[in-house]
């Protein structure tokens, strides 16, 4: 959905007023108002998903819609303008046979938006920048806020943002959600992805909490998103489908539709096909697309592919025709 | 709430309702593997397989196609006496094996039927009409976890009841419903044989193949002929086998209405009987429950084996102030569930057992209806030949309504309300039935209080369906008495003195 830029930075700032004011002021206060998830039960649903059997046509389905919904991401010291070069590349034409689609974005450090920008501009494939002292958030507003800005600037499309994990777990609901909000305006046309990193968050139910605190301080289809990749634990079905279901009962009980990005751990087709599976099942056939789901990661892209030439073929290819290093794009 | 977002987007979408629509169909995936049936099924007697004594034979048929699978043979009177006989001559040597040494048999029969997993999931949901993701990840696995748990009991069970003596009853007659052919046969050879009795065993006459199937397992395991035997056949093969003067013990799992007849035909006589019936039971949903999971749960508790299950969670009781919202995420769970061609790996709910069962779920659907419960079922496309029924919900159950008391064992939910722990209580104990029930609450303390109040064998606590080899299974009032699995079971297996 299109909405013009003022509306939404106008609508942003009074909601902050509010949730200002409504901010509840203890867990407990919120799950009476959210309900609480069971971590025994949701990780017997999701398990249901893994029991799906995708085969022929609607197998390909699934593998080229994952390759659109790829954020192809390279965050590393090492990163430089060549080999963000050729991860552009790669997120343009993942692969030469067969009709696969572009992946919806790459993803890079605040530096290296310009280099990658140059090679996607004017097609579909975003820039996404992670910003505000990714990955611990660790660093004073200003400075994190500066960062997006500057990201902005130098023309990133979307913004991958963290939460400031201590004061969510420290009770302070209002700073984080006050953060987020700044960040927001900060924003500006860019989408934002609100990182709760999930993998700090210690339960279902924090992750569920933070989840709905995000949610209400960022725009429709911006993203909540699990995790930075950075930690031990990352993207799980179980994760996910804790989140999907908020941003299920958020759109059920606003009508503003929230996007979910998986991000960390995801590395093979199947595990994609198992998160778009809860998808299906979960939000239905709207989130179905790379407007409102993504999945962050690097690796996954050539297992997808490897499985799309396989279907094409009707043979797995030699192990060295995809690389399993997302350095060898 | 985001007021001036929210007015922006409300003009794009007014609805607010989630899609599950066909952007995304999943390809047929069915499952494969070869069931070696054979088309024609003799009696299991004495270790061999033999036509029955008068030749006749009957049809089994395959209820998503309406096809013909097999013949089996119809056991009458003088193969059940010739069964029971076989049986009894065996009871000579099997009841006096040690019983490390009949321990050694049961596990052999588990492994065998986890060799032949595939096989007997392929055959069970061909037969009986269960989708195959359930028989090959519950009926067989859970078949084979009752035989290893009750073989590591065979040579323990002095522990069973210390300084008391012990002995088996002899020959056992069994009969078995069409629900879980193959887990039921599990749940009843097992502890009878880790017991040392030997067994004369009628599987239901719909579902005959997995038993007879179990037959040639028994075979490939070299168990000493006579231990057990299978009868196939309908209701007068039972009757056969129950009132024969051999049987020592008799255990039935089935309909309360034939329970009834049974504990008739053996009053006054010195069988000791165990007997597993109907249920309705409740699954009781209070307001601070994490609504998903228990929306989850509940699907599990009513719509496993299409509601085909004694312990079904049939009556929802759920907390008046989160009725609405349960109902709809229920709606909206059901929208999803996938019903057709029960070997298709992705199929959700199979086929109805059969014709005649089909014909009394319509019924009782109907009859909901025409008392003022307001039906709500999930709309999908059903395949035109063979028995289905979409998953149905009924809103607006009062306690009357006969969709509320009689037991429908098909995936058909009758929601009810209630406001106190009290009401709750009272409403889910107001029945003849008592064989389970769930309690869904955040609350400790009030799991253990309704685990008190409700007059039921089993109660789950936010989950449903869950079983296990080492938890006894058994219900109150009209639902039976003695149990099955663990401990418990093994004595109903025992004469002790």
């Amino acid at each position: 959905m299109k909405i013009g830029f003022l509306t939404v930075h106008h609508a942003s700032k009074e909601h902050r007023a509010m949730s200002a004011a409504k901010a509840p002021t203890s867990l407990r206060r919120l799950f009476d108002e959210i309900g609480t998830v069971d971590h025994v039960g949701i990780e017997e649903r999701v398990a249901k998903f893994t029991t799906r059997s995708l085969k022929k046509n609607s197998k390909v389905f699934g593998l080229h819609l994952a390759v659109s919904m790829v954020d192809l991401t390279t965050l590393e010291g090492k990163d430089t303008p060549g080999k963000v070069a050729s991860l552009c590349q790669k997120a343009l034409t993942p692969h030469d046979e067969g009709d696969i689609p572009p992946t919806a974005a790459v993803c890079v450090y605040p530096t290296m938006v310009k280099h990658a920008k140059k090679h996607v501009a004017g097609t579909s494939v975003k820039v996404a920048s992670v910003a505000t002292a990714f990955p611990s958030g660790q660093a004073p507003l200003k400075t994190r806020l500066a960062e997006v800005t500057a990201a902005v600037n130098e023309g990133a499309d979307e913004i991958d943002m963290v939460i400031n994990r201590g004061a969510f777990l420290a009770g302070e609901f209002r700073r984080m959600q006050d953060e987020i909000s700044a960040v927001v305006d900060a924003c500006g046309k860019a989408t934002l992805k609100v990182i709760l990193e999930v993998g700090e968050l210690e339960s279902y139910d924090n992750i569920r909490a933070a989840s709905f605190l995000a949610m209400r301080v960022i725009r429709p289809n911006d993203f909540i998103k699990t995790s930075t990749g950075k930690t031990s634990s990352n993207a799980t079905l179980g994760n996910n489908q804790v989140m999907i279901e908020a941003i299920r009962d958020h759109f059920l009980a606003t009508g503003v539709p929230i996007a979910m990005k998986p991000a960390g751990g995801i590395r093979t087709a199947k595990q994609a096909l198992h998160f778009l599976v809860a998808v299906k099942e979960t939000l239905g056939d709207d989130w179905l697309n790379n407007k409102h789901y993504r999945f962050g990661a690097s690796s996954l892209l050539n297992d997808l592919l490897r499985q799309l030439e396989k279907e094409r073929t009707g043979a797995y290819q030699a192990p060295w025709s995809f690389s399993e290093a997302s350095e060898g794009y | 709430m985001p007021i001036a977002v929210q007015k922006v987007h409300a003009r794009s979408n007014p609805a607010r309702e989630l899609v599950f629509g066909d952007l995304w169909e999943f390809d047929p995936a069915p499952e494969t593997a070869d069931p070696k049936l054979k088309k024609k099924y003799d009696l299991f007697i004495n270790g061999r397989f033999i036509p029955s004594q008068s030749g006749k034979y009957f049809a089994t048929i395959n209820p998503a196609t309406e096809n013909k699978i097999a013949d089996i043979a119809l056991a009458d009177s003088l193969d059940v006496d010739a069964a029971c006989s076989a049986a009894q001559r065996a009871f000579t040597t099997w009841g006096r094996l040690p019983g490390k040494e009949r321990g050694k048999y049961l596990y052999r029969i588990a492994r065998l039927l986890q060799d032949h997993a595939r096989e007997f999931a392929v055959a069970e949901t061909m037969d009986g009409g269960k989708p195959i993701k359930e028989s090959r990840d519950f009926d067989v696995p859970m078949a084979a976890a009752h035989f290893f748990y009750h073989a590591g009991w065979a040579d323990k069970l002095e522990f069973l009841a210390p300084g008391r003596q012990f002995a088996p009853h002899g020959v056992v007659g069994q009969v078995i419903p069409w629900n879980f052919p193959l887990l039921m046969l599990a749940w009843k050879i097992a502890p009878a044989l880790a017991t040392g009795n030997c067994v004369v065993l009628k599987p239901a006459e719909t579902t005959s193949i997995t038993a007879l199937k179990f037959g040639e397992i028994c075979q490939e395991a070299g168990l000493p002929n006579g231990v057990v035997n299978i009868v196939s056949g309908a209701g007068e093969t039972g009757a056969a086998i129950i009132n024969h003067p051999l049987t020592s013990k008799v255990a039935f799992t089935g309909s309360t209405e034939v329970g009834k007849n049974i504990l008739r035909s053996l009053a006054g006589t010195d069988k000791k009987l165990t007997l597993e019936l109907g249920g309705k039971a409740a699954n009781i949903v209070f307001d601070d429950a994490p609504l998903d999971q228990a929306v989850e749960g509940i699907v599990n508790g009513i719509f496993f084996n299409q509601g085909h299950v004694c312990c079904a969670g049939s009556r929802l009781l759920v907390q008046e102030s989160i009725a609405d919202e349960v109902l709809a995420k229920l709606k909206r769970r059901i929208a999803t569930l996938r019903v057709g061609d029960p070997l298709d790996k992705n199929t959700d709910l199979g086929a109805i057992n059969s014709a005649v069962q089909l014909a009394k779920i319509t019924d009782l659907v109907k009859s909901g209806v025409e008392e003022g419960a307001e039906k709500h079922d999930n709309g999908c496309r059903l395949p035109s030949k063979g028995f289905f029924f979409r998953p149905t919900i009924f809103a607006n159950v009062s306690m009357s309504h006969r969709i509320a008391r009689e037991e429908i064992f098909g995936p058909v939910l009758s929601i009810l309300t209630f406001r106190t722990l009290e009401e709750a209580v009272e409403k889910a104990n107001n029945t003849v039935y008592g064989l389970s029930a769930g309690v869904w609450t955040d609350k400790g303390s009030r799991i253990l209080k309704m685990s008190t109040l409700l007059k039921a064998g089993v109660v789950w606590a936010n989950t449903y369906n869950k079983f296990d080899p080492a938890s006894p299974f058994g219900g109150f009032k009209e639902s039976g008495f003695g149990r099955e699995g663990g401990k418990q079971g093994l004595l109903d297996y025992l004469k002790v003195g």
